[in-house]
């Protein structure tokens, strides 16, 4: 074990730590929107956008996400249309398509656990909204949002973490994170466990602190679950 | 442009179909390794030995907070390097190369082995204890009371978990064509590169990922229909 290379290969990988957050926050974020809006497409009740929005849900669960990935990166710049049109110049750039993909993906996932969440919040209390006097529109922002947001936290949890994992695989797309130059430099010296190490490492300690985030939005969301003091 | 898609000579559909075939021979290798490292891992986790529950867990917190990706490159560029250490341990001094198929089933497999871990162990434990009680009451021996009260109803709660297992190792197996193995995501990317149609290829690859994962879903479907029909439903 080379602990002088150890050390020494930290501050390299710790560079590529700037692009893989900017990866999972970025996709995460834009994640959310696309999952928002399709678990309400799958709640409409309008028939064709509901089949449409489960085959896109299907599709994206279904296949793997590096065949996504090198969908978007290699497969849209062959289109004319695309070449010219005014997104080109996003999706030229290999970070764009790895956060589109990215998005697509886990706007599939958590859109499943929101749909479920919301499905989930006992009709009584939209009821009980609705005889109030509340418009399906209030009560679905008072009532059903904030308790589906508190009931889909621990799977949303997963979610995280697999997204955290899936940004690794940016580095196929030319995409210098943190398995990127982990992967070049065991090329270069060929000390595979030492750089195995301190970059699985970092992504243990990206994975904790992401745990420990949700759980905290949990503590937060259930003040009625916590002894009185 | 369907052309590509033939059989023909011009055409990738052979080498597809292969690529296909070696991604199913790899994910069922993998599937099939990680259970028996699941069980294993699920028994440790359940011992009353110290050692072996740290280990236990060790190996599976580890092995599902890092990257897949970290996981295969670790062994594509160290797997023969271990086996040779391993080997040389044993007594026998040459160096041995580890192939492709071998490097992807025993990544995917390992992934694939914490996830199984975990399932494994939620189903062991939701056997109610008291049945293993009255099988000791009854005089059975521990392997008896394995083999008849505690796999056969481990099986049964441990198919739906074990089916989302399924799913995420054939997809890893995507995966471990950065090793260059012939799976098909591998052919698929070969065939874009030559032909300069990635789209097309791409969403065959697609289509045929979708076809795998619907396929084996409807299987593990049936399969769970068939364990439970002693269950009665309330």
């Amino acid at each position: 074990m080379n602990w002088q290379l150890m050390w020494d290969s930290l501050p390299r990988m710790l560079g590529g730590l700037s692009l893989t957050l900017q990866l999972i926050v970025g996709s995460l974020t834009l994640g959310a929107l696309v999952a928002f809006a399709v678990a309400l497409l799958r709640l409409s009740g309008n028939r064709v956008v509901e089949t449409l929005a489960a085959a896109y849900v299907f599709v994206f669960r279904g296949t793997p996400l590096l065949v996504q990935i090198f969908l978007v990166y290699y497969g849209l710049g062959q289109f004319e249309f695309i070449r010219d049109s005014i997104l080109w110049p996003f999706l030229r750039e290999p970070y764009w398509c790895a956060i589109l993909a990215l998005t697509l993906n886990t706007g599939a996932y958590t859109s499943e656990v929101l749909r479920g969440a919301i499905l989930s919040v006992p009709s009584g209390q939209v009821e009980a909204a609705r005889a109030c006097g509340m418009s399906r529109a209030l009560a679905f922002r008072r009532i059903v949002l904030p308790v589906a947001i508190r009931q889909m936290l621990p799977a949303y949890g997963n979610e995280v973490i697999l997204m955290v994992k899936a940004t690794s695989l940016a580095s196929t797309i030319t995409l210098m994170e943190v398995t990127g130059i982990a992967r070049r430099m065991i090329a270069q010296t060929f000390a595979v466990f030492e750089l195995f190490i301190v970059a699985g490492a970092i992504y243990l300690v990206l994975n904790f602190i992401a745990t420990r985030l949700i759980k905290f939005a949990e503590w937060r969301l259930t003040p009625y679950l916590r002894a009185r003091a | 442009m369907l052309e590509l898609l033939s059989f023909g000579p011009n055409g990738w559909g052979g080498q597809l179909l292969m690529g296909t075939a070696m991604t199913v021979a790899v994910a069922v290798s993998a599937f099939a390794f990680g259970i028996l490292v699941g069980s294993l891992g699920a028994s440790a986790k359940l011992s009353h030995s110290m050692t072996l529950n740290v280990v236990a867990d060790v190996y599976t917190t580890i092995v599902r907070g890092i990257p897949e990706l970290l996981v295969i490159y670790l062994l594509f560029f160290g797997g023969s390097g271990v086996a040779t250490a391993i080997a040389s341990a044993f007594g026998y001094d040459g160096r041995i190369d580890l192939n492709a198929f071998t490097i992807g089933v025993l990544a995917v497999g390992l992934i694939s082995g914490a996830y199984s871990t975990e399932v494994i162990r939620g189903a062991v434990q939701s056997v109610p204890f008291g049945q293993i009680e009255a099988a000791r009451a009854c005089g059975m021996s521990r392997w008896l009371i394995l083999r008849r009260v505690l796999v056969p109803q481990t099986l049964r709660f441990a198919l739906p978990g074990l089916g989302n297992v399924w799913q995420l190792t054939l997809k890893d197996t995507a995966l471990v064509s950065v090793t260059a193995l012939a799976e098909l995501m591998r052919v698929t990317h070969l065939a874009a590169g030559a032909t300069r149609q990635p789209f097309l290829f791409y969403s065959t690859a697609a289509v045929l990922y979708l076809m795998l994962t619907t396929v084996s879903t409807a299987l593990f479907n049936r399969a769970e229909i068939s364990a439970n029909r002693g269950v009665r439903r309330a």
